[in-house]
């Protein structure tokens, strides 16, 4: 192989691993703050990527996406409202059922609202054709903007959570609940909002993902197990560990496809999973100790 | 009143006067094609039994139920379709067909070709899923919540992807042609019109023997120590039950019953496709144990029964993913512990005599 | 059900509709409405509802209306086999259009035929009507017509190192098995043979692969979104070589989704998806303009290839009901010995040994100029 094709490879791989990344970010913010997994997550990227679409053609494109993150936010906060808030000690299988069955109901409302049609957003510089030589590689715009969001994003969030009172409020609510709330803590009021977070990431995720690999009413399952498989690879909770495991992930994929027949792509990732899940549950990253203090 | 429960054999007596009626009305009023439709939905109905013990009794969930379905149905499907004829000079292939391991059937062009035996494909389905399962739950069976719930899932997702990825196994279309199974003399498992109403015998007759075991199994020692796990899994170990080995038990019982379920379906429909291994099937699973009640293989069987005969009647038309998932999302907020909980016993308390008001006389 | 009532409610308002009609003539239909095979069964299903109501506002045929009864199987084959028991046995169907895809039409054939029940499968796989099943039809050209005429072009083009990449559906299957086996008759050789999963969101990899090989033409088979990624990808990283689709391209959605990538992609297609662009000579242009103008206009978007199969399959029907009158044992000889049918797929031209009727004339070699679809020419 040589380096050029190498670089390609390479350059391929980060393009998957970012939005990997970007799609297990969100399992962890509703991950940390409530010791859920919300198998929908992979909902809220489609509705993002759908809701932008529809919007862009009334309106400048960035005010779509601004606006798209919004109501898909709107959203997760409602589905937290409706399914979640109000159940007492739910046990861990219902939590899996129920956001199971809330992926199921928005992946059909989608399908009724929009039909089983392909959809995607114009590409936000430059169009289809145009790439940017990196070495001997070339990258298209697009690429840049996913990595830059999913960098701005985990910088904001690193922010949030050490440095706003309200990301504390997270953290004392992740790490326990109930001395949270005995403190003053509004814990309900922060779950909430740890769902509408999870949901506008998910679709800013979704809205800038979509010129490159195009959205549909069933785009969101397959992304979400990617996510799930990444946010476990990473550690569940850790956002710097979900975008180190993601780009990884990535480059293994795209290496992959050069030596494996693709058909066996997916294979491979979930046995790694599998793999990781038995030998070392808490992520490749994090250290095992802190994993086993949470185990919901 | 609550105290009162009918006991297992007796239950299943009153399966078996009830499958005979259903038989017997369709035939009355000529609607004998329903019976298509209900042996279908007996055999989904065995899978669920298994994922039902598992999920309600060893607590334990599993999103991968399906993927054992279609390992057990694509054994069978490959192993019968493959043809053999051209190496019927060969030494091994005659030695196979003198075991019986072999069997020469007529095909729909009017040649013949030879395949392996049915009873070869169910053994040897239901022992490699039931060996998959042992492989695989071993060392999964040891995460929970989440954890189990993801590893499953990435297990049934692997069988789905090995499934499409592979020619051999028909890849996205799967294998059709698959004849039928010569069950017992005179008896196939096929989808013949002729042959309908002892199949519709044959798959309920089954699924009555498994409430018979299992609710053998249930009743038993080992059933008091599976939901001594589901309680609390730490108590049960200190009383000296031993919890992994139990877990891994149903997993493969359950599992080897959707194996058994998938070849038979297979043969009964004439072939498999890839949607009987997908994440969906699996989560329909789910989704009729929980409408049933966790912890109740009778309301897990009523569920399926119902909810599965609906679904392939094509009575939820475009939105039958829609009703499933609709319906695990109610079930699991308002009642979850299945669906015959909530009236039943608001309306039972209601039912009782109200207490007199201070004052009324009598 | 609910999807015959507004069909209903028309014709409770026809002039005469309280007079005893007749009773209407029942078709079924088996298809992937929802589901991965959606892209086919959606727009089929669409394209059998407008027929139905537009016959049946005409009167219907030979005094009789049409009844539809469309099963969503969701393109698995189990559900297929259910429900194509129900239409035969119970809903006593005069005949099956579907399913939607070669799986499930593998699945229920040996039951028509058993039932003795006409079905006109919409899928590709010539394995459904080879060897030949009395009941059984296809109305789809298959993949072998459209993989010819790619090879040929190849050829004049002085191509022999070619690279695919195939989705890992029923349709990618069909497409893959066919340049397998035809490559080698036209001097191809394939050096890349890649599947992709159908969610596959970028094949960068994928392309750099050929890259890698050296391939001189670069072959696609699928219908999902993928076929336009393929193509962005291909142009982000400058393989500069032809690249091909296969008919699956022939819906004008992919290439606008591809936008300024999918410029001189070669393809073939069925004339439906150039219908203004055809001479006016052409024995199909009538028939192609007239379907996609009733289309668009009711459902407001594009008509693809795998419509204009349900238009085809229904219209085969008709003719046959027609000529000899509502009876099974009729209708499917007439079927049988139909000639010069002009459908949306080509001009077909059925024998007892040819359920298919079509040859490599229903494909045109198609490209992509300034966004829109025109027959490549030359």
């Amino acid at each position: 192989m040589t380096l050029d094709l190498a670089l390609q490879y390479l350059v391929a791989g980060l393009t998957y691993g970012a939005i990997y990344a970007v799609v297990a970010i969100g399992f962890n913010i509703v991950y940390s703050a409530t010791g859920i997994i919300n198998f929908a997550q992979g909902e809220f990227v489609m509705l993002g990527g759908m809701i932008a679409v529809q919007l862009s053609a009334s309106m400048p494109l960035p005010v779509a996406v601004a606006l798209a993150v919004v109501a898909a936010a709107a959203v997760g906060a409602l589905v937290e409202v409706a399914f979640i808030r109000w159940l007492r000690k739910p046990t861990v299988l219902r939590m899996v059922v129920i956001t199971i069955g809330v992926s199921i109901l928005l992946r059909e409302g989608a399908l009724f609202l929009w039909g089983e049609g392909v959809r995607s957003l114009p590409y936000f510089t430059g169009d289809e054709v145009s790439s940017v030589a990196i070495g001997g590689a070339r990258v298209s715009p697009q690429v840049f903007w996913v990595l830059g969001t999913v960098a701005v994003i985990v910088v904001l969030l690193e922010w949030f959570y050490r440095r706003t009172l309200l990301g504390w409020e997270m953290q004392a609510c992740a790490a326990n609940r109930d001395a949270a709330a005995l403190c003053g803590v509004p814990v309900r009021g922060l779950v909430t909002l740890s769902f509408a977070l999870a949901a506008a990431i998910g679709a800013l995720a979704g809205a800038v993902v979509s010129p490159i690999t195009y959205t549909s009413y069933a785009a969101g399952g397959p992304l979400a197990i990617k996510g799930f498989t990444v946010a476990i690879l990473g550690g569940l909770g850790n956002s710097g560990g979900a975008v180190a495991a993601g780009l990884a992930l990535g480059i293994v994929e795209s290496f992959a496809v050069s030596v494996l027949p693709a058909a066996y792509k997916d294979v491979v990732t979930l046995t790694l999973l599998l793999a990781v899940l038995v030998v070392r549950p808490s992520g490749l990253f994090a250290s095992g100790e802190a994993a086993r203090l949470k185990e919901f | 009143m609550a105290g009162f429960r009918l006991p297992a054999p007796a239950r299943v007596a009153l399966l078996a006067v009830l499958v005979v009626a259903v038989q017997l009305a369709t035939q009355a009023s000529g609607k004998g094609f329903y019976l298509t439709q209900l042996t279908m939905t007996a055999y989904y109905a065995l899978a669920v039994l298994g994922l039902s013990l598992l999920m309600g009794y060893a607590g334990q969930i599993s999103l991968g139920q399906a993927g054992f379905f279609a390992i057990g149905g694509y054994t069978a499907a490959f192993l019968s379709t493959v043809d053999l004829s051209a190496g019927r000079g060969g030494a091994g292939v005659a030695l196979a067909t003198r075991l019986g391991l072999l069997l020469s059937r007529p095909d729909l062009y009017g040649g013949t070709t030879l395949g392996v035996n049915p009873w070869v494909g169910l053994v040897l389905g239901v022992a490699l899923a039931a060996g998959v399962a042992f492989a695989v739950g071993v060392p999964v069976l040891r995460l929970r919540g989440h954890y189990l719930a993801m590893a499953t899932l990435a297990f049934g997702t692997i069988v789905s992807a090995v499934v499409v990825g592979t020619q051999r196994l028909g890849a996205a279309d799967g294998i059709s042609g698959v004849p039928p199974f010569p069950f017992l003399p005179g008896l196939r498992i096929g989808g013949g019109g002729a042959d309908r109403v002892a199949n519709y015998y044959v798959a309920w007759g089954l699924v009555g023997l498994a409430m018979l075991l299992l609710g053998n199994l249930v009743g038993s020692r080992t059933g008091r120590a599976l939901r001594a796990i589901h309680g609390a899994e730490d108590a049960a170990r200190a009383m000296g039950v031993d919890a992994a080995r139990l877990k891994v038990r149903v997993f493969v019982l359950a599992a080897a019953m959707a194996a058994a379920a998938g070849v038979l379906l297979t043969h009964y429909v004439g072939g498999i496709g890839p949607s009987e291994s997908s994440v969906m099937k699996s989560v329909r699973y789910v989704a009729m144990v929980a409408v049933g009640g966790m912890g109740s293989l009778w309301g897990a069987l009523s569920a399926a029964a119902v909810l599965e005969f609906l679904s392939l009647r094509g009575v939820f038309g475009a939105h039958d993913d829609a009703v499933f998932g609709g319906i695990l999302l109610l079930v699991m907020l308002f009642s979850p512990d299945g669906i015959l909980k909530i009236p039943a016993r608001g309306l039972l308390e209601r039912l009782r005599p109200r207490p007199a008001r201070p004052g009324e006389g009598s | 059900m609910t999807r015959l009532v507004p069909v209903l409610a028309l014709l409770a308002l026809l002039p005469g509709a309280a007079r005893a009609a007749p009773e209407p003539i029942k078709v079924g239909a088996l298809l992937a409405v929802t589901g991965p095979a959606a892209l086919l069964g959606a727009p089929e299903a669409r394209t059998l509802e407008m027929r139905v109501q537009e016959l049946n506002a005409r009167g219907g045929v030979g005094g009789r209306t049409i009844q539809l009864v469309i099963k969503d199987t969701g393109g698995s084959p189990e559900k297929a086999v259910s429900f194509a028991r129900q239409l035969i046995e119970e809903e006593k169907v005069f005949a099956i259009i579907g399913p939607s895809t070669s799986g499930e039409s593998m699945a229920v054939k040996g039951i028509a035929e058993e039932g003795k029940t006409l079905l006109l499968s919409l899928a590709a796989a010539e394995a459904i009507v080879n060897p030949v099943l009395p009941h059984v039809f296809k109305v789809a050209p298959k993949d072998s017509l459209a993989v010819e005429l790619i090879f040929q072009r190849m050829q004049r083009m002085g191509v022999t190192r070619l690279g695919l990449l195939s989705s890992n559906t029923g349709f990618g299957k069909g497409g893959k098995e066919q340049v397998e086996k035809l490559a080698p008759q036209y001097g191809l050789s394939l050096l890349v043979n890649e599947v992709y999963d159908k969610n596959a969101t970028d094949l960068t990899a994928e392309v750099v692969k050929m890259k890698a090989a050296g391939v001189q033409a670069l072959l696609n088979w699928s219908i999902e979104p993928a076929q336009s990624i393929v193509l962005k990808n291909a142009r982000q990283i400058q393989l500069a070589v032809p690249l091909f689709q296969s008919h699956g391209f022939a819906n004008v959605q992919y290439a606008k989704a591809a936008g300024s990538a999918a410029e001189g992609v070669i393809f073939p297609a069925s004339r439906i998806v150039v219908a203004d662009q055809l001479p006016a000579g052409n024995p199909q242009k009538p028939v192609v303009e007239a379907y996609r103008k009733a289309y668009e206009a009711r459902y407001k978007e594009d008509v693809s290839t795998f419509g204009g199969h349900a238009w085809d399959a229904f219209g085969i029907l008709v003719k046959a009901i027609e000529q000899v009158g509502p009876d099974r044992v009729k209708v499917r000889a007439a079927i049988e010995e139909m000639k010069g049918f002009v459908g949306t797929a080509g001009i077909f031209n059925f024998s007892p040994t040819d359920h298919n009727g079509l040859d490599i004339g229903a494909f045109e070699l198609c490209t992509v100029r300034n966004g829109r679809f025109a027959p490549l020419g030359g």
